[in-house]
């Protein structure tokens, strides 16, 4: 888990924060097939997501596999000035899981 | 005697935190990924897993979305509404293997405008479900689905 994979614009306007995020994720659906092996490809997705502003939750998502690949969500909360931290925790389906942080811009 | 009696009291005021618990966990299994609502192949039971209650159709939910769909790997959908007191936003893709999308959950402070992207596999009938105050209210529309990508 080197390099985070999502992608956060978040922009205030003094009384809300608008928050658009895309997870670079190809949400595998365990519904296709490996067009060489002919084998079913198992399902690979991002399970919940999670985006925290000032110890507080803002925005929780459970996921299925019917959500686009790169993931995209697009919110607004209370809230928020120009340079707070929003923390993004992921869980993908195979159980591995992320935390990334962006700013409020 | 005494010290029976202190027992019996520790054993009650144990009792009692347990009560508690037990009933403070549903809300916090309903945060949690419902394995059976997500795996579920058909709407009535996904829906019957993931809320458990029924869904009443309202003018106060706005579901946006196509009328046609091109790309049924990349469809656009935006779910508001006006009411107070909105705790979850779920969506359903009635033809879909597994008809929940997604459960969106909104604490407090944030909006009840929550736009993604879906995957449909043909055209189906779009569901958002908001849950407001404890109630269901739901929004639907027909998305038509075009394969072949030359716009129909």
């Amino acid at each position: 888990m080197a390099k985070g994979i999502i992608k956060v614009k978040a922009k205030t306007s003094g009384e809300k924060t608008k928050v658009k995020l895309m997870a670079k994720h190809i949400m595998e659906s365990g519904q296709r097939k490996d067009k060489k092996t002919g084998e079913m490809i198992p399902a690979m997705f991002l399970k919940e997501l999670k985006v925290m502003h000032a110890g507080k939750d803002v925005f929780m998502a459970n996921l299925g596999t019917a959500i686009s690949k790169n993931p995209y969500f697009a919110f607004n909360f209370a809230g928020g000035t120009k340079g707070d931290e929003l923390t993004m925790t992921w869980v993908e389906s195979t159980g591995a899981t992320g935390t990334e942080i962006a700013k409020i811009k | 005697m005494s010290m029976n009696r202190r027992s019996v009291i520790k054993v009650i005021a144990t009792g009692g935190a347990l009560i508690g618990a037990s009933v403070l966990m549903p809300r916090i299994a309903m945060a949690a990924w419902t394995t059976k609502a997500f795996e579920a192949e058909d709407q009535a039971t996904a829906m019957n897993e993931l809320l458990g209650s029924a869904v009443e159709e309202s003018a106060e939910v706005t579901l946006k979305a196509p009328d046609i769909a091109e790309n049924g790997a990349v469809v656009p959908v935006t779910i508001r509404s006006s009411m107070a007191g909105v705790e979850a936003i779920s969506v359903f893709v009635e033809h879909n293997p597994t008809p929940l999308v997604a459960e969106f959950i909104i604490p407090e402070g944030t909006d009840a405008d929550v736009s993604t992207r879906l995957r449909m596999g043909k055209t189906s009938k779009v569901t958002a479900v908001v849950k407001a105050n404890g109630k269901f209210y739901s929004a639907s529309k027909e998305v038509k689905v075009t394969i072949g990508g030359c716009g129909g």
